[in-house]
């Protein structure tokens, strides 16, 4: 085996590399409509795509996911915080699971 | 804050305050940060558990897996990464497997380039990438006006040890948690991202049905022969340059109304 110290590095260098650069080297506002349209848009799709159907396979049941999935979109939509979706989603699957696994 | 900001002659003045963060103490806004890390440093506990046993299939001990989480932080990437480690790849090619696999990372951190608040240091500017995760990332950029360093370094205090320590423990304990607890963690992530994602489209009609097309194109690449093939990280860039930019394309957004 290769240096496995060495390869860590290397992947944390990397990995800090594409965090930090546009970070620290875009310091004025981007003017291009498109750009910033674009850039206001990507956390959403990117999570969205990340979400779904990823989601399905979380845990061990599919059918609890797609309960879990349900619910954590209506507390979303009704104003439920981060913490409150993230537990009603967990608290779900562990009741769902009881009956379904 | 917002009690203040429906009276018409405060108005002006409370934009500018919130934009420039002022409204909030440093200390309060660690404190909140802290706060919402916790469902994130849940949900990675779950997720780099799974993620310390493949360390551990690969060969690492748990403290080589404790110091790849913590200073790479990324899940896809570490993950690909491992594997790479398992296959004894070349060290360009770890290189370049890690950048692919994090490369959404490089979008998020020039979004994030646009809210930080002029003048701010370059140290706060290195800090503040040096988590960039999804999680962290979004809540971050939820919240109204520039970013604030100090919720961005309160929420890492409380989910970068978690995702840390989650990947010893997994390479150390595999499968000791029972299945059932593993089962239901792991889908803290999904609701986080949930929470994320759904609130902003009440207000945005574009948002909410930009949500739904992204849930059912990435449902049909993930069963399309030829696409579903890719890494799952590989189609995240692809659906995301595509989707956004057509987003932007189609419905550019006025600048005026931009948080």
């Amino acid at each position: 085996m290769r240096n496995p110290y060495l390869y860590i590095l290397i992947m944390a260098g990397v990995s800090f590399a594409i965090r930090a650069l546009p970070l620290t080297l875009i310091r004025r506002q981007i003017r291009n409509r498109f750009i910033r349209s674009f850039l206001y848009y990507v956390p959403y799709v990117t999570l969205a795509v990340m979400t779904f159907p990823a989601i399905l396979h979380a845990t061990q049941s599919p059918a609890a996911d797609l309960l879990a999935l349900c619910a954590g979109v209506i507390a979303a939509w009704l104003g439920a915080d981060l913490f409150r979706v993230a537990v009603l989603c967990c608290g779900i699957v562990l009741a769902a699971e009881f009956f379904l696994v | 804050m917002s009690s203040k900001c429906d009276k018409a002659a405060d108005a002006r003045e409370c934009v500018v305050r919130r934009k420039s963060g002022a409204a909030e103490t440093e200390r309060q806004a660690f404190g909140k940060g802290m706060r919402d890390g916790i469902p994130i440093g849940l949900g990675y506990l779950a997720v780099s558990f799974s993620l310390g046993i493949v360390a551990r299939n690969v060969g690492l001990t748990p403290f080589q897996a404790f110091l790849a989480s913590l200073l790479c932080n990324a899940s896809a990437g570490e993950y690909a990464g491992f594997t790479s480690i398992g296959a004894q790849a070349a060290y360009l090619e770890i290189a370049a497997v890690t950048l692919i696999a994090n490369a959404r990372y490089l979008l998020m951190s020039c979004a994030m380039s646009q809210r930080m608040r002029p003048g701010i240091s370059i140290w706060h500017r290195l800090f503040m990438a040096f988590d960039i995760t999804d999680e962290l990332f979004g809540i971050a950029i939820a919240r109204p006006g520039f970013l604030n360093p100090f919720y961005t370094y309160g929420a890492v205090l409380t989910a970068a040890p978690c995702w840390a320590f989650g990947t010893a423990l997994g390479t150390l304990a595999g499968s000791l948690l029972p299945a059932r607890l593993v089962s239901a963690f792991s889908v803290a992530l999904y609701g986080m991202f949930l929470a994320i994602i759904i609130p902003p489209g009440r207000k945005d009609k574009v948002v909410a049905v930009l949500v739904a097309l992204c849930f059912a194109a990435s449902f049909a690449a993930s069963k399309l022969p030829a696409i579903s093939g890719l890494s799952e990280g590989t189609r995240t860039i692809l659906l995301t340059v595509l989707l956004a930019g057509g987003a932007a394309a189609l419905f550019p957004r006025d600048p005026e109304e931009e948080t």
